[in-house]
């Protein structure tokens, strides 16, 4: 054979036999660590859960009432996301759901809002942003308590002009100079109320059925 | 083994005369992008140095069976799987550790200071020596680190050790020092051009520390001559 041709053969084969070993070890890495590693997420993702909707609140096995909510323009999303409906002796008693406030001053801010079956929110956590560090990013409960206040607070009849911060005459704090990712965030949550509100009697069934 | 000689080679170069951070500017992308503060910049540095020791061992180890025309290609594929595995391991039994370095193991593969010393140093040297200079590298590019998220830290936010909390619980939230008491905090210096004015301002230090220890050693030199020549 063509000494050229046997050298690429033998470069060719020994990148082979590289990226089969390369391959067959993080492949038996990952089925190794697969099972530890599902476990400490469900935790974390049921411990996120649980700081908007008080376990308290439930008795179900929340995790295991997941649903997916296909895209809808209240809650700002753009790709199916989940919820989960968490209950008490069988009874509904609220659920929690991902939803997205676009208008952030940095790209889309990620929120996971509980909302109890009358329609109260227990809790509004961020989970992603890219809002300015030290300035924007207070939305962030490791960094203030801002995110509290909407605990507690409902929707009533015409009720828009209350949702908004109070540099628009609402009743959300802000802070100055950096108004406009509380301003995403509020109208997210109100509209994520709206939803709620919109699709209450299909995402309050006990029986998966997904809103259409 | 390794000799004392090799190793204050090694640690010359990693710590000063070709440090990744100020010197080689190598890894730049997570260099700027995480030296917002202390703590992420110490955490970067410290995922960082141990994946370097360990994929220059690695490579060192793989060194003779690769051809050096694929060099490159078998160099990255053992990095990617390295770090994927490092980043695995750490997700599943050392999860509290994870929670606070694992994002910033991905990022480690886009520092081509892993490559850059796989290929300059590990490739042709015994595996210990070159896990020695991974460690050291990695070593030097934290320091860097460090001093920048601490510049930038108290520049922009009047503060050392935020977030402290975050890594290491509750408990340490005491260890946050205020520098500047009732400061205001200033924008710039933690967004990123903050990381491109503070990083030229510890090179041009590096520099200047440098050219005043070359100048030193000159003079000495010229003052010796003399002497000699008095004598």
């Amino acid at each position: 054979m063509n000494p050229i041709l046997r050298n690429a053969f033998r470069t060719s084969a020994i990148l082979f036999v590289f990226a089969i070993i390369g391959t067959a070890m993080m492949a038996y890495t990952f089925r190794q660590t697969r099972p530890v590693i599902e476990k400490s997420e469900q935790a974390e993702k049921l411990a996120l859960i649980n700081q908007v909707l008080p376990k308290s609140l439930y008795d179900n096995d929340l995790l295991a009432a997941h649903r997916e909510l296909p895209a809808d323009d209240l809650l700002g999303t753009r790709k199916p996301t989940s919820m989960w409906l968490a209950t008490k002796s069988g009874q509904p008693a609220g659920i929690v759901l991902e939803a997205i406030a676009p208008e952030g001053y940095s790209g889309d801010i990620g929120l996971l809002v509980g909302i109890s079956a009358d329609g109260v929110i227990t809790g509004v956590r961020v989970t992603r942003h890219k809002e300015t560090p030290g300035l924007g990013d207070y939305i962030e409960l490791a960094k203030s308590p801002w995110v509290l206040q909407f605990n507690g607070k409902r929707m009533e009849e015409n009720d828009k002009p209350r949702w908004r911060v109070k540099k628009d005459g609402g009743e959300f704090d802000a802070r100055a100079g950096a108004t406009v990712t509380p301003r995403a965030i509020v109208k997210a949550v109100r509209q994520a109320l709206e939803y709620f509100d919109k699709h209450r009697d299909e995402l309050l069934r006990t029986t998966p059925v997904t809103p259409s | 083994m390794i000799t004392k000689e090799t190793f204050t080679q090694l640690a010359e170069n990693g710590l000063w005369k070709q440090n990744p951070g100020v010197v080689q500017l190598l890894g730049l992308c997570p260099l700027l992008a995480i030296s917002n503060n202390v703590v992420n910049a110490l955490s970067l540095g410290l995922a960082t140095i141990f994946v370097m020791a360990m994929s220059s061992l690695a490579v060192s180890s793989a060194r003779n069976f690769v051809p050096h025309e694929i060099r490159i290609p078998v160099f990255i594929l053992i990095i990617a799987a390295l770090v994927t595995i490092i980043d695995l391991v750490f997700n599943a039994f050392a999860h509290p550790l994870y929670l606070v370095l694992g994002i910033f193991i991905p990022l480690i593969t886009t520092n081509c200071i892993v490559l850059a010393r796989a290929d300059a140093y590990a490739s042709k040297n015994h595996p210990l020596h070159s896990a020695i200079d991974g460690l050291l590298m990695g070593l030097g590019l934290t320091l860097v680190l460090v001093m920048l998220g601490a510049i930038r830290e108290i520049a922009g936010q009047g503060t050392l050790l935020s977030g402290i909390d975050l890594a290491l619980g509750p408990a340490a939230k005491s260890w946050i020092i205020t520098v500047l008491p009732d400061y205001k905090g200033f924008l710039l210096a933690i967004l990123p051009p903050g990381a491109f004015i503070g990083l030229g301002l510890l090179i041009a230090g590096r520099n200047w520390l440098d050219m005043r220890a070359k100048r030193r050693a000159h003079l000495q030199a010229r003052q010796a001559a003399a002497q000699a020549s008095t004598a």
